[in-house]
């Protein structure tokens, strides 16, 4: 049935509420299950072998001993896990990423995995694993890794997107541009211009809940796998293809998720716990610990960023340029890509210019984290526009009012704007009262802008109208924050019923059609689109049954307020139905009544926030205290403000996090130094004060009820807005992230010389 | 390895389990026990997802040995509902949208009743001390802590 995902303004009687989140119970009483929390009959327990080296040729494994150790069932190697990628180089990158085969590319990269009885057995199995390695040179930086004689991790990798084909390879896999108008003429208008290179190190998603699975593969060829993961259809194509399983014969189920800010989009363990399971012919649970979450599970990019800009007196940009270097692990993705698409999507600019250069590196093979690049290439552009906003001696928030992009701007990227927030988020920042509080000593204030696309993609659902007229809602997409709160409110709305008498569950494979995985923003957003398009469909349904009981035609009964009425007064007085009448008598009208969705949403609409920082800096350790913080973004319409606000609070606190402490450090031997919540520090709940945040809602035409996603734009100024804030406070201009108390010494040590 | 045979006291009734000398509080209450409700974020203290009351005092139950409950009274996030009857926490973290994934939410809960046990009128600066140890990677920490308030003066018998 065809669907029309246009907005419509309308009054809305559920969503915009703030009803009790339905897993609220389970979660508070220690009842949800996550990834470690199933277990299965004859359970084995997976244990992992890593190696200690950055780059190395494996030039023998002898798991002999360990094969033979009593209470060992299985052990693998990468020969257990044959290619089957076909070329796929994508795909290839996966697998060998899952077990290292010639070589392993980071500190932490698997390659071998035992299962035994108990994880004692299996610890002691890993021990007995004889590993001869020929140790490399290796490169854990993004700018080492890029000059000409740095150790190459890819003989057989050149450089993308340049003509001509270079014929050596190179650590550098890709280079692309965007942009519009002549940079260089503009730059020649200008009358101030900005110039200055940033460092952004390494952070991790930080989820609570380690990977975890059980997997359990039956001698008939099916298969079942329990994961923690923000996309278990996903899952079951990756897994499947890499292990030459039917993609119907393995059945994932998606357990709750204990966070994951997409560093759960990737498989890692899941295929060797199946492959360790087919091996051994019994269930296989694996657990990583939190130091293998570090080590071998997916960070983000670190990145080199070199930002010029120029400007008019008046404060009119007339060019603005960015190369951005980003490190992608020992395999290429486009980081670098989304990087420099992002750089300079605020504003609104003639002349415009940006090239990533994505870069391999011996360290973790990276996976998206909320935003993915755009809260590094943010840091760069909106320090840099601080910075041209002292140099021309305006107000840095008029500045960029000035120059923000608004409705038909041509983005840096390409498109062209339809209806957005960056105009508004930042007259809201003006206005705030935040803006205007007093700043004591050692204090300072700083503002930025932030942007993320939002996906869409493709979605599936289920909405079956049970006999007493409550309602079930199957979704695909895995709630990683509240959605099937707002995904039954949704459906209420649509439906006109309460939201008590919904229920949404979070369906597995083998009962609902493919789902693309909860990424860029699209869990409600997209599951909202087909919950609509569901309700819509069972409406219709009802309708007919109403139609029929009523023994009239189907074009004169219409829905309103939760009834099937009777069009018009030729019918007398036909009491209206209720979803509750109609379900109660579909036994006698025809059967179960259920609406079902399968669509792409398109036309989500782009995201944009300003986020205002005040820190303290104490000049003696170079510590940094926020003081005040507050957010400001766009939701497009927050279906459950509550959880819009929570992800705001969130992806802030995360932001917080990696501008002023997380980092990866690696030791000259190329090992991680600090694979632990103790030395990797995230923010904790002393560190922070209450964090504000304003809802704007700006409807996104391409949506029934004007939905945006709302997950990670919120971590894309967090950066910038405390560098900024620090620079002003210490009156010099950070331009390292993090800005851990030793960097800002430094600094101001290198200041005062 | 033989294995010891402990009797201890887990949310008020008695219980007794055989287990290894260097096996975690944390392992023998999820894996011998089924007290799932207790995560593992880190294994190493610095988490709180395994937050639980032994004595009266939080401890992060992957830093105690399973040995070491003999004699002692431990509670764990299941015994902290009153049968159906939620503990006014585990309310206020639900109508505050406290929790997100809600994989933190066990160890804060306990970590916060320890401290209304002892604290009844807590400020936000105590919340936030008292509850430093435990991670949330979701929340930013703002609703957890208005919700430990909102709790806090129920318990007091005020108007939330």
């Amino acid at each position: 049935m065809s669907f029309d995902a246009a907005y419509q303004s309308q009054k809305l009687k559920s969503v915009g509420t703030r009803p009790l989140r339905p897993d609220g119970v389970d979660k508070v009483t220690g009842r949800a299950r996550y990834g470690a929390d199933f277990n299965m009959p004859g359970q084995l327990v997976a244990r992992v072998l890593r190696s200690p080296h950055a780059h190395a040729r494996i030039v023998r494994m002898d798991t002999g001993a360990a094969e033979a150790l009593k209470g060992v069932k299985a052990v693998v190697t990468a020969a257990d896990l044959p290619d089957l990628t076909n070329g796929d180089a994508e795909l290839f990158a996966v697998l060998d990423n899952c077990m290292a085969r010639t070589k392993a590319l980071y500190d932490g990269h698997a390659v071998a995995a035992v299962a035994a009885i108990d994880e004692r057995t299996a610890k002691q199995a890993l021990k007995l694993i004889e590993v001869e390695y020929e140790i490399l040179p290796h490169v854990v930086d993004v700018d080492a890794a890029m000059v000409a004689d740095a150790p190459i991790l890819n003989d057989e990798l050149f450089t993308g997107g340049v003509d001509p084909k270079p014929d050596t390879p190179s650590n550098v896999a890709n280079r692309a541009e965007f942009g519009h108008g002549d940079v260089d003429a503009g730059f020649a208008e200008a009358d101030f211009i900005v110039e200055r290179s940033y460092k952004t190190e390494q952070t991790h998603q930080g989820y609570i809940e380690p990977h975890a699975c059980v997997a359990s593969c039956n001698p008939d060829g099916t298969a079942e796998l329990w994961v923690c993961t923000q996309g278990h259809f996903v899952f079951r194509q990756n897994c499947a293809d890499l292990l030459g399983l039917e993609v119907s014969k393995l059945r994932v189920t998606s357990s709750e998720i204990g966070g994951g800010f997409g560093g759960k989009t990737h498989v890692w363990a899941e295929p060797v716990a199946l492959a360790l399971s087919r091996k051994a012919g019994r269930p296989v649970k694996l657990v990583m610990s939190r130091d293998e979450v570090f080590r071998a599970s997916g960070p983000t990019s670190a990145t080199s960023i070199d930002v010029k800009i120029g400007a008019k007196a008046d404060g009119k940009i007339t060019a603005a340029m960015a190369t951005l270097r980003y490190s992608s692990g020992p395999y290429p993705g486009m980081w670098a890509e989304l990087g420099a698409m992002t750089s300079f999507a605020c504003y609104d600019l003639e002349n415009v210019k940006t090239v990533g250069f994505e870069v391999i590196v011996n360290r973790p093979k990276v996976a998206a984290y909320r935003a993915p690049s755009a809260p590094m290439a943010a840091f760069a552009v909106e320090s840099a526009i601080d910075e041209l906003a002292q140099k021309l001696g305006v107000n840095a928030v008029e500045l960029r009012i000035k120059n923000a992009a608004r409705e038909g701007t041509k983005s840096s990227y390409g498109p062209v704007y339809g209806p957005i927030g960056i105009g508004p988020t930042l007259e809201a920042a003006q206005s705030h009262p935040h803006m205007s509080a007093p700043l004591g000593k050692n204090q300072g204030r700083g503002m930025a802008c932030g942007f993320w696309f939002n996906f869409g993609g493709q979605t599936c659902s289920d909405l079956n109208v049970n006999a007493d007229g409550t309602v079930a809602l199957a979704v695909g997409t895995v709630d990683v924050g509240g959605s099937r709160a707002s995904l039954s409110l949704i459906a209420a709305e649509e439906l006109g019923i309460d939201y008590k008498d919904v229920k949404a569950v979070v369906a597995d494979t083998a009962t609902l059609g493919y789902n693309d995985m909860t990424d860029g923003s699209r869990g409600t957003f997209s599951s909202s689109m087909a919950t609509i398009s569901a309700a819509r469909n069972a409406i219709a349904i009802m309708r007919a049954r109403a139609a029929l009981t009523w023994d009239i035609p189907v074009e004169d009964v219409y829905w309103e307020d939760g009834h099937a009425k009777a069009a018009g007064t030729k019918y007398g007085n036909l009491s209206p139905l209720s979803v509750r009448d109609i379900a109660a008598e579909s036994g006698n009208t025809g059967g179960p009544i259920a609406g079902h969705s399968e669509l792409v949403a398109d036309g989500a609409g782009v995201s944009f926030a300003t986020h205002i920082c005040d820190v303290e800096v104490d000049p003696e350790t170079g510590a940094t205290s926020i003081i005040r913080y507050t957010v400001i973004q766009d939701a497009g319409k927050a279906v459950h403000p509550s959880y819009v606000e929570g992800q705001y609070q969130g992806g802030a606190a995360q932001g917080i996090g990696w501008a002023l402490n997380e980092e990866y450090i690696y030791g000259a031997d190329g090992r991680l130094q600090n694979s632990g919540f103790l030395d990797y520090r995230i923010p904790v709940c002393s560190d922070l004060p209450m964090i504000d945040t304003q809802i704007l809602e700006i409807p996104n035409p391409n949506h029934p009820y004007g939905v945006r996603g709302v997950g990670e734009t919120s971590i894309v100024p967090p950066l910038a807005a405390t560098a900024n804030a620090v620079s002003n406070a210490v009156g010099v201009r950070m331009s390292h992230i993090p800005m851990s108390p030793p960097r800002i010494l430094a600094a101001l040590n290198a200041e005062r010389d | 390895m033989s294995s010891i045979a402990v009797s201890t006291t887990i949310n008020g009734d008695d219980v007794e389990y055989l287990c290894q000398a260097d096996e975690t509080l944390l392992d023998v209450l999820r894996n011998r026990l089924g007290l799932m409700g207790s995560k593992e974020g880190c294994g190493t203290g610095d988490c709180g997802a395994c937050s639980t009351i032994m004595d009266g005092r939080v401890v992060c139950s992957c830093l105690v040995l399973g040995a070491e409950a003999q004699g002692r009274s431990i509670e764990t996030i299941e015994g902290m509902a009153n049968g159906s009857e939620l503990h006014p926490l585990q309310t206020k973290f639900i109508e505050h949208a406290a929790l997100q994934c809600g994989i933190c939410t066990p160890g804060f809960l306990m970590a916060a009743k320890a401290l209304l046990d002892v604290n009844p009128e807590p400020t936000e600066e105590e919340i936030r001390f008292w509850l430093a140890g435990n991670l949330c990677r979701c929340t930013g920490y703002d609703k957890i802590v208005r919700a430990v308030q909102a709790a806090a003066a129920e318990m007091r018998g005020e108007a939330a």
